[in-house]
């Protein structure tokens, strides 16, 4: 049975107000615990395979970022110490008693944070094509130095899937849904700056000793950003991350293969 | 009065023909094997030569600016260049346009090189603030784009406080803690020398430039005609707020290639501005605006065209025709460019113009010739086309009457040392 979804805007202790999208199963007694959902640098699409079914099983709750809903509080969030406090902060309000953290890229690395920063308060973590280490050998491409049009093919195993990414009737066709894009890129993309560039590297490797929650790292087989190496890099910074790779995914797995990113992140949750 | 400034972006004058097929950007990732030192070695003193002899020739101000991994500007460090001006020049204002403040990581140091400037050159110093491009900025400097404007704000405030007070003081700043702020030296200049800040037509710059009586500078390669509308809504915007219309308040950066004739302008410039235009803002388009540096409010005013697909590998030449026509230059003999600059002096409101006379690959017997007949038959028209601005002298260099001005023959340099009075 389809899972009940909602939206709602909550308002952080430090007073920083953030929409969460949430889906509870059809029936609730039957939900496996809390899911914080942690969406990557392009967001969340208007329809999330991924969430949807998870949703089917666990009460999740995916807040939005702050550039990321159309509160334009952007300037909440200025380094990764703010963004990790405001996740806890998140997870506060909303009530959630050792929640699963489960992350996806920058929103992984930011996960991570959390995890180190306070590590009995979680359940489990769940780090999807996560950013936070940086190996000189495999340098990560630059998303901010591409154009529009370039960025699908960097993100995606298929560019196709692009298209899930804009909202209902958008056309980047016309100036008037190139100026909408390009202002929400530009929300988007500024605020994902805060962590992520020039280097997407904050030195989380120092506080990674501190991660004791049981981790699953899952990366999407045909990503191009975060790559092999950095599964092996994961895999070495923390002794007991288990690491699954989902063929066919780019750095954006819920757009590519949901099912199996569903699967693959429920499978170790449930266990 | 109207300030004539000589700038040059001092370009990189051997791109290759093919270097618009061949390599992706002339700035950020350029190919660093196109630089050769030793070259750089004639053309560094060939660029500096000319800005002197624009002093000799009776420009109000010299004009230097800063640029990164840009092969349209080997001049990262405007100061040092102005620091060999300093020494060599005596009139001319320096208009070091500028330093992008907020790269100085601490800010303080711009404040200091500023003084020395200022001290060195006798009160002949305009200091430029620029927010700095994206390129430079962000991708060559590694800035986070969306804090850019945050940082260059609180370096702006330490530098102006570091120039003002008299005693330390301690700085508790977002990027940058001081416990001791005391700048050593000081500006000649009081209460600091003019302070000029280019922008690309953001209403916040506008502002910023209202709120402390500094010079708005429009610094685009795009001419006098594509910079009428966005001078328009920056005159628009003095008279909402209240101010007085002195042109002092802004400057522009115009091409100006003068000849004989205008046909001899064409044969002895075009081919050099073709390459400015061609190879030197051969800009790769991913570098032009990291996302979160420019506002909101200001990407829903500008033009989206140069990010769609369609219009990466379309990209049609320039001609003389097109840069001619389109006031990207103001071209011909030396009626020809009086009148157009009469008119854009007065159209656009104009306090300082600077004047790029040398462009892209332009060899220096040209570029002198050009500067020499701007500066002997257009020039002295124009100067006073705001008698009622004369006495308004809040936005220019008001140099020491007494300063020191070294002799330039290296004979005074190397003198052999006499013995003191009072030695034995």
């Amino acid at each position: 049975m389809a899972p009940t979804t909602g939206e709602t805007t909550i308002t952080t202790t430090r007073g920083i107000e953030v929409v969460v999208r949430q889906w509870t199963p059809a029936d609730p007694t039957a939900a496996e615990g809390d899911i914080l959902w942690f969406h990557s640098m392009a967001g969340l699409a208007h329809t999330e395979d991924v969430l949807d079914t998870l949703g089917g099983q666990f009460r999740v709750h995916a807040p939005l970022w702050p550039g990321y809903s159309d509160l334009e509080n952007e300037g909440a969030v200025e380094d990764m110490l703010d963004f990790a406090l405001l996740g806890w902060d998140i997870a506060d309000t909303l009530g959630l008693d050792h929640p699963h953290l489960v992350g996806h890229s920058m929103g992984a690395m930011v996960a991570a944070e959390m995890a180190c920063l306070a590590r009995r308060d979680l359940s489990r973590l769940v780090l999807v094509a996560p950013y936070g280490l940086w190996l000189d050998d495999h340098p990560i491409p630059d998303i901010f130095a591409v154009l529009p049009f370039e960025l699908a093919e960097l993100l995606l195993a298929d560019p196709a899937n692009a298209a899930k990414l804009l909202t209902p009737g958008q056309d980047m066709g016309t100036d008037e849904g190139l100026a909408q894009f390009m202002v929400q890129n530009a929300r988007r993309l500024g605020t994902a700056g805060k962590v992520l560039f020039p280097i997407p590297n904050r030195r989380l490797s120092k506080r990674l000793y501190r991660l004791s929650a049981p981790t699953r790292v899952i990366l999407g087989g045909a990503d191009a950003l975060i790559t092999a190496p950095y599964g092996d890099a994961w895999q070495a910074a923390v002794a007991q991350a288990e690491l699954v790779t989902i063929p066919g995914a780019g750095h954006l797995a819920n757009l590519d293969q949901p099912a199996a990113l569903a699967e693959a992140v429920a499978e170790f949750l449930a266990g | 009065m109207v300030n004539f400034v000589f700038f040059n972006l001092m370009p990189w004058p051997y791109l290759p023909d093919d270097f618009r097929e061949k390599h992706r950007s002339v700035w950020v990732d350029i190919d660093s094997k196109l630089f050769d030192p030793v070259k750089a070695n004639a053309v560094y003193h060939t660029y500096m030569d000319q800005l002197e002899f624009a002093e000799e020739l009776g420009f109000d101000g010299i004009g230097v600016n800063e640029h990164h991994q840009n092969g349209y500007g080997i001049m990262p460090s405007p100061n040092i260049i102005a620091a060999g001006l300093a020494r060599r020049t005596s009139k001319a204002a320096l208009c070091v346009i500028g330093n992008s403040i907020a790269l100085y990581n601490p800010a303080i140091r711009v404040a200091e090189e500023f003084a020395m400037l200022d001290v060195i050159s006798g009160g002949r110093l305009v200091a430029g603030f620029p927010v700095g491009t994206s390129m430079d900025t962000n991708y060559a400097y590694g800035q986070i784009p969306a804090l850019t404007r945050d940082k260059y704000a609180e370096a702006h405030e330490l530098i102006m406080r570091a120039w003002a007070e008299d005693e330390p003081f301690a700085f508790d700043g977002k990027y940058q803690q001081l416990r001791y702020v005391n700048c050593w030296p000081k500006p000649i200049q009081k209460p600091h020398p003019p302070i000029y800040v280019p922008g690309g037509g953001s209403i916040e710059t506008w502002d910023f430039c209202l709120d402390h009586d500094y010079n708005y500078s429009y610094l685009s390669f795009q001419g006098h005609k594509a910079g009428k509308l966005l001078m328009d809504g920056y005159w628009n915007r003095v008279a909402e707020r209240g101010k007085d219309e002195s042109p002092g308040r802004a400057s522009f950066a115009q091409i100006f290639c003068v000849a004989d004739n205008d046909a001899e302008a064409e044969k002895l410039y075009a081919e050099h501005l073709l390459y400015f235009f061609n190879r030197c803002l051969h800009v790769y388009p991913g570098f032009a605006d990291a996302p979160g540096y420019r506002t909101i409010k200001t990407i829903k005013a500008g033009i989206l065209s140069q990010v769609r697909k369609e219009n990466q590998s379309t990209f049609t030449n320039l001609t003389w025709k097109d840069l001619v026509e389109g006031g990207f230059v103001i071209a011909g003999g030396p009626d020809t460019v009086r009148e157009q600059t009469e008119d854009m002096i007065k159209n656009l409101r104009l306090g300082s113009i600077f004047t790029l006379l040398h462009m892209g690959n332009m060899p220096d017997d040209k570029t002198r010739y050009s500067t020499q007949l701007f500066a002997e038959k257009v020039m002295p028209q124009l100067k006073n086309l705001w008698p009622d601005y004369a006495g308004d002298t809040r936005w220019w260099p008001t140099p020491l009457e007494d300063r020191v001005v070294p002799e330039l023959g290296l004979d005074h340099a190397r003198r052999v040392a006499t013995k003191p009075e009072g030695a034995n």
